[in-house]
């Protein structure tokens, strides 16, 4: 029963995290909640027993993508229309 | 009618609440792709739409009280069981239904690798865009390019006017045409990084002379 | 455009709501994922085929051993696509952007860096070589790698992370992964196997023919924390100062 409202809570915040990366206008900001969203679902896999995909989500989605996506938009605008 | 329906969202929503979320999730995905105007935004939709597919791989792969797929030291090839009966053995059925299943999470685990290379790649494009256009705004870099057709149409249609009788000069204007095309961006580009170039020093002159003049008060 | 947009993220949205009533029950032994024989077989079999305790490794690297070439193969290529788009082949003096400014690194930041990039290094040799007994492996040892020349990037700048690992080293070792994946498997052929059929290896190491493939796999393994730890770096390098390989973040 622990896990399921583990499991709920961590999906519920997915979604959450989802929309805030994408409504926010800042830039880095939808990058770094990006990563929030990438360690949740990091989380989320190492409940549901993918260890092997968690330890790799972790590493890439939150660790390499963050750093990627923050070095891109320093060469660009900061700023998002939408 | 309306009992029946309970039932299925009570089913849907709290015994399958992974694939509602997996299907949520693609959506905001696939939304974001659509919809949204920034290049960025665009592509934090894209991943969002890869780990949502993820999500759904892991979750039809999930077995109820099953452990991870790495064998329990029983079962384990080097372990003192192996040892005690000459090797490791096949596991029987039962045995089998305690460990999670392995080969969604192989399929998946390449995929983030892969999801993460592809991710460089798209934003390696970005910022060959924002190079050329200055902007990664999808309305912006639309009307420029709208506003470079047109300007790299004028000069075709000028000498094919003047020389319509004679088919083979209007080609070759044609072609300097489709030439120029290319040739445009360069220069916009180079006045655009010139034109930042230029703002800063004025900014600082403004404040040497700003400093000038409170000195000289 | 918005309201446009809604029409197929409504429609795909009702067809993949009506479609997941008819997935398998949550967590379901019986569902047509979890008693495929395919992956029962790869449970069952694993410890006698490869005696490889951590399943997902041996699924990786053995069975499915051609798929995780050829994803080697496209994370090279993404990479070689990178350079090949952002690289300047001009001789020009850099743009210097409005927020950089020439200062000292910090000096706490550079000496916990110090302290921290020795670790990570030691840690990612240590989830490539144990993968087969605990998660990890080639992808993720080679992405913990390829993070510590990027956090010696952030912490100084490009350039000190460039001297340590140059950018085209970075492309030979990349290579270099790639090629030790496909001669394990070319040599696994000339010894009368077949492409990737590491089992035949044991006429060359003085082991049984589970443990040929055991060790097969480590080497594999490592081909393709190369490709990856190489990758890695230069994508950031590339992405951080859009091709030119020089100045911070």
């Amino acid at each position: 029963m622990g896990l399921e409202i583990i499991n709920t809570l961590i999906l519920l915040l997915l979604v959450v995290a989802a929309l805030v990366a994408l409504r926010v206008k800042d830039l880095i900001t939808a990058s770094v909640v990006f990563g929030v969203y990438s360690f949740l679902m990091c989380l989320l896999w190492a409940e549901m027993g993918a260890v092997d995909v968690a330890f790799t989500e972790a590493t890439v989605g939150a660790g390499i993508s963050t750093v990627v996506l923050v070095a891109t938009i320093f060469n660009l605008k900061r700023k998002s229309s939408d | 009618m309306f009992e029946d329906g309970l039932i299925f969202l009570n089913e849907l929503f709290l015994e399958r609440l992974n694939y509602v979320i997996y299907v949520v999730l693609l959506l905001i995905g696939l939304h974001a792709m659509i919809a949204k105007n920034n290049f960025i935004k665009k592509l934090i939709g894209m991943s969002i739409f890869q780990t949502a597919i993820i999500l759904f791989y892991v979750s039809i792969g999930v077995k109820e009280g099953a452990t991870i797929p790495i064998y329990l030291p029983e079962h384990d090839p080097h372990g003192e069981q192996a040892y005690a009966t000459g090797g490791p053995e096949a596991l029987t059925v039962e045995q089998v239904t305690s460990y999670a299943n392995p080969l969604p999470h192989v399929l998946m685990l390449t995929a983030i690798v892969v999801g993460v290379a592809t991710l460089g790649l798209a934003l390696a494009l970005c910022q060959k865009i924002y190079q050329g256009y200055g902007t990664v705004e999808e309305d912006e870099l639309m009307a420029k390019l709208e506003k470079e057709d047109a300007s790299s149409r004028k000069p075709k249609t000028h000498p094919a006017g003047k020389s319509s009788s004679k088919p083979e000069v209007s080609s070759r204007a044609k072609r300097s045409g489709t030439n120029s095309v290319g040739k445009t961006t360069a220069p916009q580009a180079k006045k655009s990084s010139g034109a930042r170039k230029t703002k800063a020093p004025v900014k600082k002159a403004t404040r040497k002379s700003d400093q000038k003049k409170g000195d000289s008060k | 455009m918005k309201n446009t947009s809604l029409i197929p993220v409504v429609l795909v949205g009702f067809l993949l709501f009506y479609a997941s009533t008819d997935f398998p029950e949550w967590g379901d032994p019986q569902s047509p994922a979890s008693s495929s024989p395919v992956s029962s077989h790869f449970i069952a079999k694993t410890g006698v085929d490869t005696e490889v305790p951590n399943m997902v490794t041996a699924v990786l690297a053995d069975y499915r051993g051609f798929d995780t070439m050829l994803e080697t193969v496209v994370v090279f290529i993404a990479g070689m696509a990178v350079l090949a788009i952002l690289r300047n082949f001009s001789r020009k003096k850099p743009v210097k952007r409005g927020h950089e400014v020439s200062v000292e690194p910090d000096l706490i930041v550079t000496n916990t860096v110090r302290l921290v990039v020795p670790v990570i290094q030691i840690f990612s040799f240590y989830v490539l070589a144990h993968g087969h007994v605990s998660p990890g492996g080639g992808f993720q040892g080679g992405v913990l790698m390829g993070a510590s020349f990027i956090l010696i990037a952030l912490s100084w700048d490009l350039e000190r992370a460039l001297t340590r690992f140059p950018i085209n080293r970075c492309m030979v070792v990349a290579a270099l992964g790639i090629l030790l994946y496909a001669g394990i498997g070319v040599l696994s052929m000339a010894l009368g196997g077949e492409f990737l059929d590491y089992a035949e290896l044991e006429k060359v190491l003085p082991v049984s023919r589970e443990m040929a493939r055991y060790h097969a796999m480590l080497g594999v393994e490592i081909g393709v924390g190369f490709t990856v730890t190489a990758i890695m770096f230069a994508l950031y390098a590339n992405l951080s100062s859009r091709g030119r390989l020089e100045g911070g973040l």
